[in-house]
């Protein structure tokens, strides 16, 4: 469990950062937190040549509120979004998701942007930024350019990222008047990660029927995916039994899912649906709410 | 996700890696104590904690980031110390076990541990203290559910957590100023 030998250097401004990727490309690595990246070097499957510890910059580290968006620098801590009282009072599935995260400890020291830049298939936020279409800043040797999440997710741990650009910051919407959203996952036991996690987003239209509907899913398949043929099914409809049982039919194709110690495909399948039917209802009760 | 294991000439990265080095020398105050090392980067902070400094009541468990013995606080809230390099704790302030007693007298968790039996083996007890101090300064007056939720990154494998929940909601109620009578020395109930 010994990492194999890197040489460490210290980023303090982004520029800083960039400058060393595109100085030394592949042999190079970005640590944030480190808890995706350093079990996997002590595991000999990612192995550096360089680390560029970016955990110093200090301007990457603010919650704050901007033009109705709440912005995430991506080295703000799982437990920084437990705990902010902006997020709490303007987009609370963000915290509720955080403090499903691995443990006290491991959201002291992981961050979101990290977690996002690792994606790795059962990690929880991916499904929460699907859901609230939230956008991702990755910053690059040409300036800033903003990706949004259904472009993000790409594959198993991989990204709409350059090997030149970095993960620099997240925005999320406030949440709008009459909306409501909401995250479920089924743990696995001994890792905390997402079996299968569902995040669900609905806005609702002056007749409680849907407006918009979003609904993000991790862990079921090598990348998070929006279900958007369940979405289209349920814009303009009332969330009732009928209702879900009809859009929820090909809701996930078992064809499509990971099959693994913890969950057969089929067994994920079903995780799917039956989360996804309680992420809904829950988020459209915080919308009449 | 990109896998390479391939063998690395250390001199030959030097020159590759623009001035990046493998040796770095850190400042690090543990327990109020400062100190000046020189680590390799590949060095974990436990094996800085525990094989340079000699502080041997951190523990290392699974070394996966699983057990939690491992548990310090770096600058005031707790980490998993094997799941950081010793460099990246350059200019921080760690505190382990041994820094809990202040002047000889226990801390109110170790003191907690000590009224309410909460440990057997005790290989786990240093993590979980310090697992339980984080959780204490956010939340001093936490219920069982609380405890056990902020114990989800920390394994005992001998006692099943019900003494250990005890010992923490002893320590809570000392910090909180309240006086607490052990299990052990209140009066028997029920006793004809």
């Amino acid at each position: 469990m010994i990492p194999q030998t890197f040489a460490y250097k210290k980023a303090h401004t982004i520029d800083e950062a960039l400058a060393l990727l595109r100085a030394h490309g592949d042999d190079a690595k970005l640590l944030a937190g480190g808890h995706s990246l350093i079990p996997l070097m002590k595991l000999r499957l990612s192995t550096p040549e360089l680390l560029i510890d970016i955990g110093g910059i200090r301007e990457l580290t603010e919650i704050r509120e901007q033009d109705g968006r709440i912005e995430l620098g991506a080295l703000v801590t799982h437990r920084m979004i437990e705990f902010s009282t902006l997020l709490k009072q303007k987009c609370p599935v963000l915290p509720e998701a955080a403090a499903l995260i691995g443990d006290p400890q491991v959201r002291n020291k992981g961050t979101i942007g990290g977690s996002l830049a690792h994606a790795d298939p059962a990690a929880d936020y991916p499904a929460v930024m699907l859901a609230l279409d939230a956008e991702i800043e990755a910053t690059g040797p040409d300036g800033s350019r903003t990706i949004a999440a259904r472009e993000f997710f790409q594959g198993l741990f991989t990204t709409a990222l350059r090997p030149d650009e970095m993960l620099t910051r997240v925005r999320v919407p406030a949440m709008p008047p009459r909306s409501g959203a909401a995250y479920l996952k089924f743990p696995n036991p001994a890792s905390r990660y997402a079996v299968v996690g569902v995040a669900a987003f609905v806005k609702l239209a002056p007749d409680d029927t849907c407006a918009e509907v979003r609904i993000g899913i991790t862990g079921a398949a090598p990348a998070a995916f929006r279900a958007t043929r369940a979405e289209e099914q349920l814009v303009g409809r009332a969330i009732d039994d009928r209702t879900l049982t009809a859009a929820l039919e090909d809701l996930v194709d078992p064809d499509d899912l990971l099959s693994d110690l913890a969950a057969t495909a089929e067994y994920r399948a079903h995780l799917c649906h039956v989360l996804t039917r309680r992420a809904l209802r829950q988020a459209a009760e915080r919308a009449h709410s | 996700m990109k896998v390479r294991v391939r063998k690395v000439n250390p001199v030959k990265a030097l020159f590759k890696t623009g001035g990046g080095v493998m040796r770095h020398t850190i400042q690090v105050t543990v327990n109020g104590q400062t100190h000046q090392v020189e680590v390799e980067s590949r060095m974990l902070l436990v094996e800085l904690i525990r094989d340079v400094l000699g502080l041997t009541g951190t523990h290392v468990g699974c070394d996966t980031s699983q057990c939690g013995a491992c548990t310090v606080h770096v600058n005031g809230e707790a980490v998993k110390s094997c799941t950081m390099f010793a460099v990246q704790a350059d200019g921080c302030e760690i505190t382990t076990i041994e820094g809990l007693a202040q002047d000889g007298q226990l801390h109110p968790l170790q003191e907690g541990f000590w009224q309410e039996h909460g440990l057997q083996c005790g290989f786990c007890t240093p993590g979980i203290i310090m697992a339980a101090a984080d959780l204490l300064k956010r939340n001093p007056n936490p219920s069982e559910d609380e405890i056990r939720h902020a114990l989800e990154g920390n394994y005992c494998r001998c006692t099943g957590y019900h003494n250990i929940v005890r010992a923490i909601q002893y320590a809570a109620a000392r910090m909180r100023g309240e006086a607490v009578v052990p299990r052990g020395e209140a009066a028997p109930t029920g006793a004809s």
